[in-house]
């Protein structure tokens, strides 16, 4: 996209601004740009007065900076809507992935609203390493007399929840910045918070304003395609259509290749995107749980400010999170526990033992170790917090299935205590999700994880297990665009015979062409593990090539294990191949994650 | 003299498989890469051409093929290992590596083939090339098992029936060394070897030149009274003429075949026929003659004309006899008579000449396996652990555990027990009779089961036989999966061939000597009209047949069915 003075109505100096700009947008960010230009036209010719008579005329124009740091969309979400709320009632907000913000600016910024993520051991987004880098150097300007907010996003099953916000909040603070709002913590069922929150600062900035326009009270991210009426606090009911094992007999695993039809929903998606999926309890552990507890199934429970009511049993099965443990449900129920018990596990000191006793247990365990329940079940499982849908990345194009929605599903299943546990979203799919039924889902944006624009660019992708998920979604894209960019596909999983997802797929775009190179692991085939990384690190050369000339290297998949080998692996090949020290490879990744030329969607 | 509008003489270019070969510079093709290729367990069908001639099939288990394909996986591809031993021979050592081969890289099981040899099923890619190494280490090999070459040269393999049988097993070994392929491909790709490369055409396959024969060619060594190589069904069927315990030479007959296809009536099996008698010291010089005459005649347009019987029927015997003559520059002599008496196994302990044992046991189709409670393969591993002579494999799939010392007699019998392996007189000799070809799950060219399902056929077909009082009466019986014929069906006295899951044409009226071509007696029938068409057949049999009647020359008089004089009536 280039424009010139005689083929556009701007000045040259426009154009040269304009010019300057685009070259740099996503394609996320087109789309939201001429949403946001042609609202503000829209809204301009239904009032038209208001450019003569504005609502804030008396008041120079107030600025405010929202950043934010999203893995999976969330925060990016809640960031815009925070920020198109500031706009409609008149102040000046400016939106920012934290990638793409400039640190120098925060010399001049009055507001700062921060909403960000933490992922894994207490760590930042991807897309918010740099910030936070650079907030905790001594680059990092005071920020006497700056106004700010900070929403943190987690899930309280982690021991260090919300933990990149409490940093930053605790930072902003001690550099003289203002709170105006206090922070507000996310669990995984953020919605009601984060809205709380952004209702919160609004008011806050319309005092600060004096204006008189009342917030709203929805919550509704922007978009650059037509809304569909369904979201996540909106799920749409989608059909399967087909639930199949991706893995051969005699796999140790079971993935399962989930088809939803997407047909009058009105979602769409890119590549990249995910599905929130909520699920449903096993019916045979609320049983469980009802029979150890002796509640009664039939009692009608209030599940929401609303006061709507269910039966206990409904609430238990669809409402309510009852197979993961976590410190606050801890903290919350112990009066009606053994309180010593309790008290003793959550103390002080004693995290290495919680965490351990944390792993893997469930509601039904809490209440054999400490139970009985001294309260009612009412009471109990207002505790609980809402059951969050899961996210899993989306395996098909938009543009090759426009009907359709394909997911990659890895069955959870392990043995403790003497009872079997599942995971409570990938079991459903696995065993109680038949073809005909119907998943509630929506469409989670994630711009952090995108294709390059042009079609011509190289991409390298890295995704052992359900990672490669994302990749059939890249690969079905780019052919139907019959983009001609080379892409280098690297799989894993233990054995060639029974787990190599989408085999017949991958065979068939090597053949035509549209994957230009693929490299595969299984671990447990031969005596030594061979990993991803380790393919990785055997075609150096040529891989630090690909990267030369321009490719973007999409990472998917396990965080905790595979994310981190394979960065220290790309480390290792840049430092080699290109000639640098160790430091110098790793801020070399780093800008391409700036750039963003080095992307991850990790788990 | 041929008539050249005989459907089976050549017309038209040749065929795909003709220019695979042309193009692979002597068997190699893409092998090498396509064998490194990490993304598939297969390799593209060129190549699988080329992998036969190395003694290899590509499979997949069949079993699972809609399975995997709904689960977006390749079908389970494996490959099939042949390994050569000329006459079926084969030291402890090497049954030993055998073993080990199929428990490590196979599906843990071995199969004897009704060619004497050992096949290995359930290789996978990234493995074939230690276990083709291994099985070099060993002293046997797999090149040319299969195909458009000579494969291995069949012979009896019961030492005890003659005293010149290692004379012609030598002669069997030389067969199959001199008419071996001599391209160093299989050097290469396997072995690890030197890539040297000729420019001389004939310094890379003098005999059979860069495009090798136009199908498979199968030789195999009767030892009379023996015909348990089925040496009609051979492409060269060689009778070993004994006089005054001398060998003084061998009959020669050619063009026997047993494969056809399924709708095409100018696909028919064949028995060889007599052309003359010769030497010892000319049997090589014949061979390799005969083997160039279809070389240059045979079919390169059509495959399933390509076999050396067309060649020779389109041209009539005297053509081959003339053409014969003159490559060879002299006459063959007369032919010599001689007489078979059966074509099955004689099982159970004999006394050598030697003073040694031998033990012909009866396994079940060949297979080699252990199941919960019938633990063979163990069985002969630990035999093999022991023995100090020879491990035969003979041409109905059995084997003839050779040359034991009479104390390791008491120790094989020993281990026999232990492992409970059935004694033969505990079998009917039904069962003793029968043989199936491979089939499902590994076999491409199935159609419907054969070695999974004859045994349990013949558990049904053995109430019958019980009741007629057959039930040491020996009726060869043979299943074959598909039309090609492995198990060599066409010549049994009941031969069933597959058309269908569950569905088989039914042959009646094979000669027991293997002398005489079956006939079909009824098309595409189930397991309950088998039944209920050979019961009352059986019944008549054992109320009226002649003494020492077989049941092949029985249905013929009682007008069951007609018989088949030649292959070229067999449909009619």
């Amino acid at each position: 996209m280039h424009l010139k003075t005689t083929s556009s109505p701007f000045t040259e100096e426009q154009v040269q601004l304009l010019n300057q700009l685009l070259p740099t947008l996503s394609a996320e960010q087109k789309i939201w740009l001429s949403g946001y230009i042609s609202a503000q036209s829209f809204a301009s010719e239904v009032v038209p007065t208001s450019s003569t008579e504005p609502v804030m005329s008396d008041h120079s124009p107030i600025n405010a900076t929202v950043l934010y740091g999203s893995q999976t969309g969330n925060s990016q979400s809640v960031a815009e809507t925070l920020a198109l709320r500031l706009q409609e009632i008149g102040i000046d907000a400016d939106l920012h992935s934290m990638r793409d913000y400039k640190t120098k600016e925060l010399k001049s910024v009055e507001r700062l609203f921060l909403i960000i993520s933490t992922h894994g051991e207490g760590e930042p987004p991807d897309n918010a390493i740099g910030f936070y880098e650079h907030a905790f150097s001594r680059k990092m300007p005071k920020l006497d007399g700056v106004q700010f907010s900070v929403l943190s996003l987690g899930d309280e099953s982690y021991e260090f929840f919300c933990q990149t916000g409490k940093e930053l909040d605790d930072l902003f603070e001690k550099l003289g910045g203002e709170r105006i709002v206090q922070r507000a913590d996310c669990d995984v069922d953020f919605e009601e918070v984060a809205n709380e929150w952004v209702n919160e600062v609004v008011t806050k900035m319309t005092d600060n304003q004096q204006s008189a326009k009342a917030p709203s009270t929805s919550l509704t991210p922007l978009t650059g395609n037509p809304p569909s009426q369904y979201s996540r606090s909106n799920p749409y009911h989608a059909e399967v259509l087909e639930n199949i094992n991706l893995n051969g007999r005699g796999s140790n695993k079971e993935t399962r290749h989930i088809e939803l039809s997407l047909e009058d929903s009105g979602f769409t998606f890119s590549p990249g995107d995910s599905i929130g999926i909520f699920p449903e309890n096993d019916e045979l552990i609320v049983h469980q749980l009802l029979e150890l507890t002796n509640w009664d199934g039939n009692l009608e429970v209030t599940i929401n400010k609303n006061n709507d009511t269910v039966s206990l049993r409904e609430a238990l099965l669809k409402q309510y999170e009852i197979t993961v443990l976590t410190k606050p449900l801890l903290t919350k129920t112990k009066q009606w526990m053994n309180e010593e018990g309790v008290d003793d596990l959550i103390r002080e000191g004693n995290q290495d033992q919680l965490r351990d006793y944390l792993e893997g247990r469930d509601l039904i365990d809490y209440i054999k170790d400490f139970g009985p329940i001294q309260t009612s079940a009412e009471e109990f499982v207002a505790t609980l917090r809402k059951i969050p849908p899961r996210l899993y990345s989306i395996a098909s194009s938009h543009l090759a299935n426009e009907d359709e929605v394909h997911l990659t599903v890895s069955a959870v299943r392990y043995d403790l205590n003497e009872r079997a546990r599942s995971g409570v979203c990938s079991v459903q799919c696995a065993e109680r999700t038949e073809v005909g039924g119907a998943l509630p889902i929506f469409v989670q944006k994630n711009d952090n994880f995108r294709l390059p624009i042009d079609p011509d660019a190289p991409i390298i992708m890295v995704g052992p297990g359900t990672g490669v998920a994302p990749y059939r979604s890249f690969l079905e894209e780019r052919e139907e665009l019959d983009a001609s960019g080379k892409s280098w596909l690297f799989f894993g999983d233990q054995h060639f015979v029974t787990d190599f997802l989408y085999q017949v797929d991958w065979q068939r775009w090597l053949s035509n062409g549209t994957l230009t190179k693929m490299d595969v692991a299984f671990s447990r085939d031969t005596d030594e593990k061979i990993y991803v990384q380790h393919r990785m690190k055997e075609q150096s050369k040529e891989l630090y090539n690909w990267i030369d000339a321009g490719a973007t290297i999409y990472v998917c998949g396990d965080e905790k294990q595979m994310a981190q080998d394979v960065h220290a692996t790309l480390t290792e090949i840049i430092a080699e191949e290109g000639n640098y020290t160790t430091e110098e490879a790793d801020s070399f990744l780093k800008k391409l994650q700036q750039e963003q030329r080095y992307q991850r969607d990790v788990y | 003299m041929a008539n050249e509008n005989n459907v089976h003489i050549q017309n038209g270019p040749p065929s795909d498989v003709e220019e695979i070969k042309e193009k692979s510079n002597y068997l190699r093709g893409t092998l090498e890469e396509t064998l490194a290729n990490p993304i598939t367990a297969g390799i593209p069908d060129e190549d699988n051409r080329l992998m036969k001639f190395h003694g290899s099939y590509l499979q997949d288990d069949r079993d699972l093929r809609n399975e995997r394909r709904k689960q977006k996986l390749e079908p389970a591809h494996q490959f099939m290992v042949r390994v050569r031993a000329p006459g079926g021979v084969a030291t402890p050592k090497q049954w030993l590596a055998m073993d080990e081969l199929a428990t490590q890289y196979g599906n843990g099981t071995l199969k004897l083939t009704t060619r004497q040899a050992f096949q290995i099923h359930g290789i996978i890619k990234w493995n074939m090339k230690e276990t083709v190494h291994a099985i070099n280490e060993s002293l046997m090999d797999t090149l040319a098992a299969c195909g458009d070459v000579n494969r291995n040269v069949m012979l009896n393999p019961n030492p005890d029936l003659s005293s010149v049988h290692q004379e012609v097993y030598e002669w069997a070994s030389k067969l199959s060394e001199y008419l071996s392929p001599r391209t160093r491909a299989y050097h290469e790709i396997w072995l690890g070897e030197e890539k040297i490369t000729s420019s001389k055409e004939d310094e890379q396959e003098p005999m059979y030149g860069k495009l090798y024969l136009p199908r498979k060619f199968k030789m195999g060594i009767a030892i009379p009274p023996s015909n348990d190589v089925d040496v009609f069904s051979q492409d060269i069927g060689l009778i070993a003429i004994i006089e005054n315990d001398q060998l003084i030479g061998f009959n020669v007959s050619v063009g026997g075949g047993m494969g056809m296809t399924h709708g095409d009536e100018n696909t028919y099996p064949q028995l060889s026929r007599m052309i003359g008698f010769c030497t010892p010291e000319q049997v090589t010089d014949i061979s390799e003659k005969l083997i160039t005459i279809q070389r240059d005649y045979g079919n390169r347009n059509e495959r399933k004309y390509a076999r050396f019987k067309y060649t020779i029927d389109a041209r009539g015997l005297d053509w081959l006899k003339t053409e014969l003559q003159e490559r060879l520059g002299y006459e063959l002599a007369e032919s010599k008579p001689f007489e078979f008496t059966h074509n099955g196994d004689r099982y159970g302990w004999v006394k050598g000449a030697n003073n040694r044992w031998n033990y012909t046991l009866f396994i079940q189709n060949g297979r080699i396996k252990d199941d919960d409670d019938y633990r063979l393969m163990t069985a002969l591993r630990e035999i093999a652990q022991i023995h100090t002579g020879e491990f035969r494999l003979s041409a109905n799939q059995n084997l003839v555990i050779s040359n034991i010392t009479t104390p390791k007699k008491k120790a094989i019998r020993d281990i026999f027990e232990n492992y409970n392996i059935v004694a033969e007189d505990q079998l009917s000799a039904l069962r003793k009779s029968s043989m199936a070809c491979v089939s499902f799950p590994t076999c491409g060219l199935a159609m419907a089961e054969s070695e999974r399902y004859l045994p349990s056929l013949v558990d049904k077909l053995e109430e019958t036989v019980n009741e007629a009082g057959l039930r040491n009466k020996e009726i060869v019986i043979r299943m074959s999966g598909c039309p090609n014929g492995c198990s060599r069906a066409a010549l049994a006295e009941i031969g069933f061939i597959g058309k269908a899951p569950g569905k088989y044409n039914l042959y009646l009226g094979g000669g027991f000597k293997g002398e005489r071509l079956s006939k079909m007696y009824k098309e595409n029938i189930g397991e309950e009209e088998i039944l209920s068409i050979l019961r009352p057949l059986l019944i008549d049999y054992g109320k009226n047949r002649e003494t020492e009647e077989h049941f092949g020359d029985y249905v013929i008089r009682a007008g069951y069915i007609q018989e088949t004089s030649d292959g070229t009536n067999f449909h009619q």
